[in-house]
């Protein structure tokens, strides 16, 4: 009231309202409402950390450092997780190895290869992959492609008999599913989120940069390890890390086609188990510690797949960074 | 003018030898990796569309769940149908408020305050949460309390969405002209007002794109469900907030490993009838962000 009287000139115009007053209620409320629902990220990321922690506590007080260690036996009150640890990450590094070079080849196809108006199709194709849910990924995997594997793997296994190195990978075919099919189909399902982001980060490449080492005679190859490669390395390593974390925390169809048994073995055509598989197929029937034990190999899923995102970004980051000055 | 004849001729189009070699078996390479990604697509698609659609039929979509000894032909997947239905919409209608008010919050008045900035990355470390995760979560904070129901599942989903639409609204909201807000400002609204009636408006169209295409990621997702409605269900549960609930996603997972014919092709058409749900999201999406460059044209 007092506001409007001061800014009033005199009155002639009726109560004008001064530029300074102070904000409506209503606009005042919204503000917060908004901030609230960004808020909730941050309190559901917090919440997630604390209650799983919480239900997982008895797993951690029981076995202490022996969480980590190859000993698995729910039957006899053993839970050591080290098998599942193992499992995650060679099958996602495997899944990585796999769809790193072809995202990074369908990336550069799009970007420096292909007319503009090819590339949206393409792009299109390849987010397919992403659109098809894990669990139809699972169920082709089981019915379809690990029985089509199992003749490949028998093939591959005899030729490399009496080999060193590759005998000890891929001398020992059991059954279709196994490391090496759980991985296959990961890398399929990754390539997606690997090759959009690996072509975000070419596509700020500088056309100058691109354009001069055309100019001296550089073949588009040359143009791509000469000009392209030196800028975007970092924001792909970015990109393999982030593909990697999805990897590791996928979980229905690698439950259906690594072949649950827990194994620390250098053969990748044998069965084997990871995190998110053993969480998924055992959950059901646990209680107790053991059902600690699987909520905390959750608790550690989220611990990794969060420092890798973290690790992810920050690396993304500095590259974008030390571009952007160059 | 001999002599300019005889000089030997340069060609600048090609270079030759060996770095053309290079060059082609390198562009070779880049047309081989995407080959090599349509395989498994192609593969994929074409066997649930042989499999699945030879069972797919209007009383297969809305019959109760048999056992899975009965052969196909009698009952159908309409409980999963109807669960997947359920959870997900109400999913949608809990995330998609809350992120596109996030992605408000972050755009419209965090601007480059440190707050805005962590909640911001924070949002895009959330994008990278496992869906089981989420699951479990849901499972440690909810089902232990109040028990399984379609409600925690999509609580669980909503947790999934919430974060891939803050972002996607975020990205919409930042290709709103300025000028707009200014033109609002200067006629005297005020920021909520701007907000609601001139900003939301002009990115609706990306908004709710990049909705449908969290909808159809979350509609797929079997892990975070897992925990949260148990699946195993033969009839419909008409009650989203109640009682043991099933989805499309875990009838396909149970099924998978089930040594009966019947059971596996009804796998097959669980697993088509859930990818045409994704693929009618996904064309619905481009159709919106068709009609919205149009309008902006």
């Amino acid at each position: 009231m007092s506001a409007a009287t001061r800014a009033g000139p005199a009155g002639t115009a009726g109560p004008a309202r001064a530029l300074s007053q102070r904000r409506p209620l209503g606009d005042r409320a919204f503000q917060v409402v908004a901030l609230s629902a960004g808020l909730l990220v941050l309190v559901i990321l917090v919440l997630i950390a604390v209650t799983t922690s919480q239900q997982a506590s008895s797993w951690f007080s029981a076995e202490g450092f022996k969480i980590f260690t190859n000993n698995w036996n729910p039957a006899a009150n053993q839970f050591g997780a080290l098998a599942f640890i193992f499992g995650s990450a060679i099958t996602a590094v495997i899944a990585v190895i796999l769809s790193v070079p072809v995202s990074v080849g369908i990336a550069l196809l799009l970007t420096e290869v292909v007319p503009r108006r090819w590339a949206q199709p393409i792009v299109y194709v390849v987010d397919l992959l992403a659109v098809i849910p894990s669990v139809v990924w699972g169920l082709w995997g089981i019915l379809v492609f690990a029985p089509w594997l199992q003749g490949i793997y028998t093939h591959i296994a005899s030729g490399v008999k009496g080999i060193p190195v590759l005998e000890n990978l891929f001398g020992q075919p059991v059954s279709g599913d196994s490391f090496f099919t759980a991985g296959l189909i990961l890398a399929f399902m990754i390539t997606p989120i690997v090759t959009s982001l690996s072509r975000e980060v070419i596509a700020t490449v500088p056309a100058i940069d691109k354009e001069g080492a055309y100019a001296l005679g550089a073949t588009r190859l040359e143009v791509i390890t000469g000009a392209v490669w030196p800028h975007s390395q970092g924001g792909i390593v970015g990109a393999v890390l982030l593909g990697l974390g999805r990897a590791m925390g996928e979980t229905i169809a690698v439950a259906l086609v690594i072949g649950s048994s827990p194994a620390i073995t250098s053969q990748l055509f044998a069965p084997g188990y990871n995190m998110p598989a053993v969480i998924a197929n055992q959950f059901g029937e646990a209680s107790g510690v053991f059902r600690a034990a699987l909520l905390g190999m959750g608790v550690l899923l989220f611990a990794f797949t969060i420092i890798i995102n973290l690790l992810a970004r920050g690396v993304v980051a500095r590259n974008a960074r030390r571009h952007r000055g160059a | 003018m001999a002599v300019v004849t005889e000089r030997p001729s340069v060609d600048l189009r090609e270079p030759a030898g060996w770095r053309r070699t290079k060059n082609r078996i390198a562009t070779v390479l880049m047309v081989l990796s995407f080959v090599v990604v349509i395989i498994p697509l192609g593969f994929v698609l074409y066997t649930v569309i042989a499999k699945g659609a030879s069972v797919l039929g209007w009383s297969f979509l809305t019959s109760q769940i048999p056992p899975a000894v009965v052969p196909v032909g009698t009952g159908g997947i309409g409980p999963a149908v109807a669960g997947t239905l359920e959870i997900t919409a109400l999913a949608t209608v809990m995330a998609v408020p809350l992120g596109v008010l996030g992605a408000i919050y972050l755009n419209e008045y965090g601007g480059n305050r440190p707050l805005a900035r962590l909640i911001g990355f924070m949002a895009d470390v959330m994008t990278g949460v496992p869906s089981i995760v989420m699951g479990l979560f849901i499972f440690s904070i909810w089902v232990l309390h109040f028990g399984f129901s379609g409600l925690a599942g999509a609580f669980a989903l909503g947790c999934l969405m919430l974060p891939v639409v803050i972002r996607s609204s975020d990205e919409m909201l930042k290709l709103v002209p300025d000028s707009l807000r200014e033109g609002s400002y200067a006629l005297g609204a005020t920021k909520a007002r701007v907000t609601a009636t001139v900003v939301l408006p002009a990115a609706l169209p990306g908004i709710v794109s990049g909705a449908l295409l969290a909808v159809a990621r979350a509609a797929g997702e079997t892990a975070p469900l897992l925990f949260t409605i148990l699946g195993g269900l033969t009839t419909v549960n008409s009650n989203v907030f109640s009682g043991a609930n099933t989805a499309l996603p875990l009838l396909i997972f149970t099924n998978a490993t089930q040594p009966y014919v019947g059971a596996e092709a009804r796998g097959w058409g669980a697993a088509l009838t859930l990818i045409a749900i994704a693929f009618i999201l996904m064309i619905a999406a481009r159709i919106v962000t068709a009609r919205f460059t149009r309008y902006s044209r």
